[in-house]
C-alpha cells in the first residue's frame, strides 16, 4: 500500500516541498486507552500490552488491550450512534462532509506529531511519515469529505405504471482492522468512505502500531463527531480481530493484511451473519521492464518500488522482470541504487530505510533470502542483517532468479529484489499472470500498443505504466484473485460502504 | 431564485444558537466601499473610456458610490487575459483537480470570514432584508461553492468498451473562458452558482455583475486574489446589458455564456451566440410558475409557503409562485388565510431587524409592478389587500393580494417580480394541470396534497424544470435547478451543473489485440 497520493512518485518526496520538517524528539504519548463513544476506557480485563520502537527494540509505552468484551462495548456504542433518529442519522450529508474536512484540518495542524508517533511505533523515516503518509491521510479525508453529498441513488424508468427509485443508504456498523505497515494511512483509507457514506464503525489497529490510531481518536473527539461513530479499540487478532469479523452485530468488514489471514476473516464473516467485506491483501507484484523503455526511469521506480517502506508493502515490486538484451545492464544499475541506500535511524533527514517491523518478519525475511542463495539465485547485493544493529536488514538484490524459486514466489516484505530474465510479451504476461495473487503490475515502455496490451492482460487491480506506486484518493485500488475482494479509493469504495434500497411505489390508474 | 428552504434556519446557524453563539448578528454600522474597479488579472482597472456609473441605495434612493463603467474594450482586455490564462501550460491549466477543489473551498473560507460585511452590502445595494442576505444568500454561496469544490477531483470521464479492436475513453476538459451575466436579485449568490462549476471544471470566466448591484462580485473579486487564484482566471467587469454584455454575448473568443435574467434578454444572448461564434449557452429565465393547492393539503403549511414563495425578496424571484391555483372547496378559507398572512409585513429600511420587506431595485421595476397591479383591478380580479406604492421615499410597494383572478387577465399570464400573489380557483386535476402547462415559461411548480398517488401523478405531468412537494423554494447546492421551454436552457447547481461547463472529448486508440 505504498502510496503517492498525487503529490510523490516512487516513494520519494517531489520537488516542491516545503521546508523539511523536524520530527519532535522525546515526544511523549499521550493516548493509550481504548476510545469508545468520543470517551476513553481501560480494558475490561484489566490488561495491557507493550508496544515497541523497533529502531531500538526498547518498549515506548503500555497501552490498553482490547478483547471481546471490549469489541462489544464498542458495537455497543457505534449500534446507538447508527439508531434511527440519532444525530448522526439526521445529520445532513453536507455536515458530514463538513466534519471529514475538520479532521483533515487537525491533523494537518497535528502533522509532525503523527508523524513522529508513526516514525516512532512503525521505524518507517520521519520523512517519508510526514510526506507520503500523512499526505494521503488528508488527500484522502479531504476527497470523500466531498463525497459525502454527492452519492446519488437513481431514479429508474421501470416498467408500467410505478415510480422506481434508489437510495444510497449506509450499511450500518463496520469493522475495520488495520494493519502495522501504514498504520494512519490504511485507518483513514477505510474510515473516511465509512463516515462519508454514514456509517459507524470500530477500528482494530494492529497490535505493532496502535499509537497514532489512538492520538486520532482525540482529534474525532475534537472535531465533535457524536459519539460512538468511530471507536477505536487496540488488541490482537486472534482475540479482538476475531471478535470483530465474527460479530453478529456488525454488518460490514474491511481488513488489510495477510492473505492467510484475509480468508479466517472472510470465512468467520459467513459463519457470523454474512457481513459484507472488503479485503486487501497480499501481492507479488511483477514490474515488466521492456528493453525499449527509459532505463534510467525503471530501474529508479524498480528500486523504490520493491524497498520503499523497507519493503513492507503489499504492492512491492518484488518479481521484476527484465527483457533479455537489457538485463545484465539492468542488473548492474539496481546494484548500484542498491548500494546508495541508507539504513539508519529513522529520524535521520538522509535516511531512506529504517529497522523491520519486528523480529518475526525480520526472521522471516532473513530465512526467505537463505533459501534464495541455496536455491541458486545470484546474491549480487547484500544479503544479511546490518551489523550489530535490532532489526535493520541490508537492501538485497538477487539476479538470475527463476520462477521456482521461494523469492520468486512467496511475499517477502522486506528488502529484497529478485530480478528474472524474459524473452517475449507473450511469455512474460503468462508468468506475470501465473500466481494466485494480482494486487498490482507495472509496465515500463515507450510503446503505445504493448503498453495498452499488457495494461489488458495483465490480472491485477492496478497496472501502473512507467510509473509505480502510483496511488491517488481518486483512483480505485484493490486486488484481483488472491490479494483482496473489493476496492478502496475513488468512487468505487463507496459501494463498499453503501446497500442499495430500492423503492417501488404503484401509482393509480385513475389520475391519468 | 429564491433559497427560502421553506423558512427553515440553516443548520449551522442552529448549531450556533444552540452553543449560545447567537443566530444572526446585527447589520455592520459602518462600512467603507473598498472595491469600485475593473478587476482583471487579479489586479484593478480604470475603465478604458474613463466612464463611471453611480450605484444606489433603493431604500432611499442615495447614491452609494461610482463604480468603473466596463464596455466593450474592458471586455476585449478580460477575455485576453482570461484566455492567457487558459493557455495549454499555463499554472491553471497544469493544476491538479484537487488543488483547483482547495482554491475554491478557500474563497468559501474567506467568504465566511467576512460573510457580515458582504450581508451588509448585499442588503443596502439590493435592498434586501438583512436576515436574508446574511442567512440565504450568505449561507447558499457558501455552501454552493464547497459543494462545486469537491467536484473538482470527481468529474470522471469513462472508458468504453467499443466494436472492434480499439481502446476508447473520454476526457471531461473545461470549454475555456466563459462569460457570466449575473442579475441583480441575488448578485452573490448568483455569481457563486456560476463561479463554483466554472471554475471546478478549469474554465476562465469573464463576469459581468448587474449594473445596480455590482458591489459585493468586486468584493468577492478580492478576495479571488487572497485566496490564490492564478491571474485572469476570475475578471469582473462591471457595466451595462446593452454594452458589457452584448460584448460578452457577441465575443468571438468566449466560448461560452451563462446568464440569468429575463426571458427577453436571454432571447438575445442566444440570438448573439449563434449569430458569433455558436459559443455554448446556458440560460436561467423567467417563470410564471404555477402552486397547487389541493383540498386535502395541510392548509396552515400551504398558505404559508404559497406566501413566503411569491413574497420573499419583495417578489423578485424568477421562482415566485405567481400563479396560485387553489381546488375550490378551500377557496375562501384560503384566500382568507393568505390576505391576514400579507396584512402582517412591516415595510421599511431592510437592515432594521423588524423588517420583513425592503424596496424593489429600482424605478424602473417600481413602475412596471404598480402598472400590473392597475391592470388586474381594471380586468376585474378583486382586490384584497395592498395594491399602491408604500411611502414616499424609496421605491417600496404595499404587499398585494388578488383573488378571483382569471388566467386570461395580465397578472396572471405576465413575470410581475413584485410583491403581488394571484389567487385562482380549479375544480380538477386534469384541469390544473392543463392550466399550469398553459404558458410559455416551465421554471418551478408547486403542489401541496396529502394524497401520494395525486403529488408523484402530478410532479410528472407538470412542465417545469423543478418541483415542489409540500414545500416551496426548496434550493439546495446538490439539485439541479433550471428551467422548461422558455424559462431556460441547461441547468445549473448539482452534478448536471457541471455539463454545462465541460467539453466531452473521445479519445480512440487502435490497438493490436483486444481483450475483455
Amino acid at each position: 500500500m505504498a502510496t503517492t497520493n498525487g503529490t510523490l512518485e516512487n516513494g520519494q518526496p517531489d520537488k516542491k516541498m516545503p521546508p523539511l520538517p523536524h520530527p519532535i524528539r522525546n515526544l511523549e504519548v499521550k493516548h493509550t486507552k481504548i476510545f469508545i463513544n468520543n470517551e476513553w476506557h481501560e480494558s475490561k480485563s484489566g490488561k495491557k500490552f507493550p508496544t515497541y520502537n523497533p529502531s531500538t527494540v526498547e518498549k515506548i509505552c503500555e497501552v490498553e488491550e482490547g478483547d471481546k468484551p471490549d469489541i462489544d462495548k464498542a458495537v455497543e456504542a457505534a449500534k446507538a450512534a447508527f439508531q434511527r433518529g440519532s444525530l448522526w442519522r439526521q445529520m445532513d450529508a453536507l455536515s458530514r462532509g463538513r466534519l471529514l474536512h475538520k479532521l483533515a484540518d487537525l491533523m494537518e495542524r497535528d502533522r509532525i506529531i503523527l508523524a513522529t508517533l508513526e516514525t516512532m511505533d512503525t521505524g518507517k523515516p520521519f520523512l517519508h511519515a510526514f510526506f507520503i503518509d500523512l499526505e494521503g491521510c488528508i488527500k484522502t479525508l479531504r476527497y470523500y469529505a466531498g463525497w459525502a453529498d454527492k452519492i446519488h441513488g437513481r431514479t429508474i424508468p421501470a416498467d408500467e405504471n410505478v415510480v422506481c427509485f434508489t437510495r444510497h443508504e449506509p450499511i450500518g456498523v463496520c469493522g475495520a482492522i488495520i494493519p502495522w505497515n501504514f498504520p494512519l494511512m490504511m485507518l483513514i483509507w477505510k474510515m473516511a468512505p465509512a463516515l462519508c457514506c454514514g456509517n459507524t464503525i470500530v477500528i482494530k489497529p494492529a497490535e505493532q502500531t496502535p499509537l497514532t490510531s489512538l492520538y486520532l481518536g482525540s482529534l474525532i473527539k475534537e472535531v465533535g463527531f457524536p459519539p460512538g461513530v468511530v471507536n477505536i479499540v487496540p488488541g490482537y487478532g486472534p482475540t479482538a480481530g476475531a471478535a470483530i469479523s465474527s460479530h453478529p452485530k456488525i454488518d460490514k468488514i474491511a481488513f488489510t493484511g495477510s492473505t492467510e489471514v484475509g480468508k479466517l476473516i472472510k470465512e468467520a464473516a459467513s459463519k457470523s451473519n454474512l457481513k459484507r467485506v472488503t479485503l486487501e491483501l497480499g501481492g507479488k507484484n511483477p514490474c515488466i521492464v521492456c528493453a525499449d523503455a527509459d532505463l534510467d526511469l525503471a530501474v529508479e521506480c524498480a528500486h523504490q518500488g520493491v524497498f520503499f517502506n523497507q519493503g513492507q508493502c503489499c504492492t512491492a515490486a518484488s518479481r521484476v522482470f527484465v527483457e533479455e538484451q537489457i538485463y545484465p545492464e539492468f542488473v548492474k544499475r539496481s546494484v548500484e541504487y542498491a548500494k546508495k541506500r541508507l539504513v539508519g535511524d529513522p529520524f535521520d533527514v538522509k535516511t531512506e530505510q529504517g529497522p523491520q517491523i519486528d523480529q518475526k518478519q525480520f526472521d522471516k525475511i532473513l530465512d526467505l533470502i537463505e533459501s534464495g542463495k541455496k536455491e541458486g539465485a545470484k546474491l549480487e547485493y547484500g544479503g544479511s542483517a546490518m551489523e550489530d544493529r535490532g532489526l535493520f536488514i541490508k537492501p538485497t538484490v538477487f539476479s538470475e532468479v527463476t520462477d521456482n524459486m521461494r523469492i520468486a514466489k512467496e511475499e517477502i516484505f522486506g528488502p529484497v529484489q529478485p530480478i528474472m530474465k524474459f524473452k517475449n510479451i507473450e511469455e512474460v504476461i503468462k508468468r506475470a499472470n501465473s500466481i494466485e495473487y494480482g494486487l498490482t503490475a507495472a509496465v515500463f515502455t515507450k510503446n503505445l500498443d504493448k503498453a495498452l496490451k499488457l495494461a489488458s492482460a495483465l490480472e491485477s487491480g492496478t497496472v501502473w505504466i512507467n510509473c509505480y506506486n502510483a496511488i491517488y484518493a481518486q483512483a480505485p485500488f484493490g486486488g484481483f484473485k488472491m490479494s483482496g475482494n473489493g476496492r478502496e479509493l475513488g468512487e468505487y469504495a463507496l459501494a463498499e460502504y453503501t446497500e442499495v434500497k430500492t423503492v417501488t411505489i404503484k401509482l393509480n390508474e385513475k389520475n391519468h | 431564485m429564491a433559497t427560502n428552504e421553506g423558512q427553515k434556519i440553516p443548520e449551522e446557524e442552529q448549531t450556533a444558537a444552540k452553543l449560545g453563539e447567537g443566530t444572526i448578528p446585527a447589520p455592520l454600522k459602518e462600512w467603507k466601499i473598498q472595491y469600485t474597479k475593473i478587476f482583471i488579472n487579479n489586479e484593478w482597472h480604470n475603465s478604458l473610456s474613463g466612464k463611471k456609473f453611480p450605484v444606489f441605495n433603493p431604500a432611499n434612493e442615495e447614491k452609494i458610490c461610482e463604480v468603473e463603467e466596463g464596455d466593450k474594450e474592458d471586455v476585449d482586455k478580460a477575455v485576453k487575459a482570461a484566455r492567457s490564462a487558459f493557455q495549454i501550460g499555463s499554472p491553471w491549466r497544469t493544476m491538479d483537480a484537487s488543488e483547483r477543489g482547495r482554491l475554491l473551498n478557500r474563497l468559501a473560507d474567506l467568504i465566511e470570514r467576512d460573510r457580515l460585511l458582504l450581508a451588509t452590502l448585499e442588503s443596502v445595494n439590493g435592498g434586501k432584508v438583512f436576515s436574508n442576505a446574511y442567512l440565504m444568500d450568505l449561507g447558499g454561496c457558501v455552501k454552493i461553492l464547497r459543494y462545486f469544490a469537491s467536484w473538482a477531483d470527481k468529474n470522471q470521464g469513462r472508458t468504453i468498451p467499443i466494436d472492434g479492436k480499439y481502446f476508447s475513453y473520454t476526457r471531461h476538459e473545461p470549454v475555456g473562458v466563459c462569460g457570466q451575466i449575473i442579475p441583480w436579485n441575488f448578485p452573490l449568490l448568483m455569481l457563486a452558482w456560476k463561479l463554483g462549476p466554472a471554475l471546478c471544471c478549469g474554465n476562465t470566466v469573464v463576469v459581468k455583475p448587474a449594473e445596480q448591484t455590482p458591489l459585493t462580485a468586486l468584493h468577492v473579486a478580492s478576495l479571488v486574489k487572497e485566496a490564490g487564484f492564478p491571474p485572469g482566471v476570475v475578471n469582473i467587469v462591471p457595466g451595462y446589458g446593452p454594452t458589457a454584455g452584448e460584448a460578452i454575448s457577441s465575443h468571438m473568443n468566449i466560448d461560452k455564456v451563462a446568464f440569468t435574467g429575463s426571458t427577453e434578454v436571454g432571447l438575445r444572448i442566444k440570438e448573439a451566440a449563434g449569430k458569433s461564434n455558436l459559443k455554448r449557452v446556458s440560460l436561467e429565465l423567467g417563470g410564471k410558475s404555477p402552486c397547487i393547492v389541493f383540498a386535502d393539503s395541510d392548509m396552515d403549511t400551504a398558505v404559508e409557503f404559497a406566501h413566503q414563495g411569491l413574497f420573499i425578496h419583495q417578489g423578485q424571484t424568477c421562482t415566485a409562485a405567481s400563479r396560485l391555483f387553489v381546488e375550490e372547496s378551500i377557496y375562501n378559507e384560503f384566500v382568507r388565510r393568505s390576505v391576514e398572512r400579507a396584512k402582517k409585513y412591516v415595510l421599511g429600511n431592510p437592515l432594521n431587524q423588524e423588517v420583513q420587506q425592503g424596496p424593489q431595485i429600482d424605478k424602473e421595476q417600481y413602475t412596471k409592478i404598480l402598472d400590473l397591479i392597475e391592470s388586474g383591478k381594471k380586468e376585474g380580479a378583486k382586490l384584497e389587500c395592498g395594491g399602491g406604492p408604500s411611502g414616499n421615499k424609496g421605491y417600496f410597494i404595499q404587499p398585494t393580494v388578488f383573488s378571483n383572478v382569471t388566467d386570461e387577465m395580465r397578472i396572471a399570464k405576465e413575470e410581475i417580480f413584485g410583491p403581488v400573489q394571484q389567487i385562482m380557483k380549479f375544480k380538477t386535476i386534469d384541469e390544473v394541470i392543463k392550466r399550469a402547462n398553459n404558458t410559455h415559461y416551465g421554471l418551478a411548480a408547486g403542489i401541496f396534497t396529502k394524497d401520494l398517488d395525486k403529488a408523484l401523478t402530478i410532479s410528472s405531468a407538470l412542465q417545469a424544470g423543478t418541483v415542489w412537494v409540500n414545500c416551496y423554494g426548496s434550493f439546495s447546492p446538490q439539485t439541479p435547478f433550471g428551467g422548461f421551454k422558455m424559462s431556460g436552457n441547461g441547468r445549473e447547481m448539482g452534478e448536471y451543473g457541471l455539463h454545462e461547463y465541460l467539453e466531452v472529448k473521445t479519445v480512440t486508440v487502435k490497438i493490436s489485440e483486444k481483450n475483455s
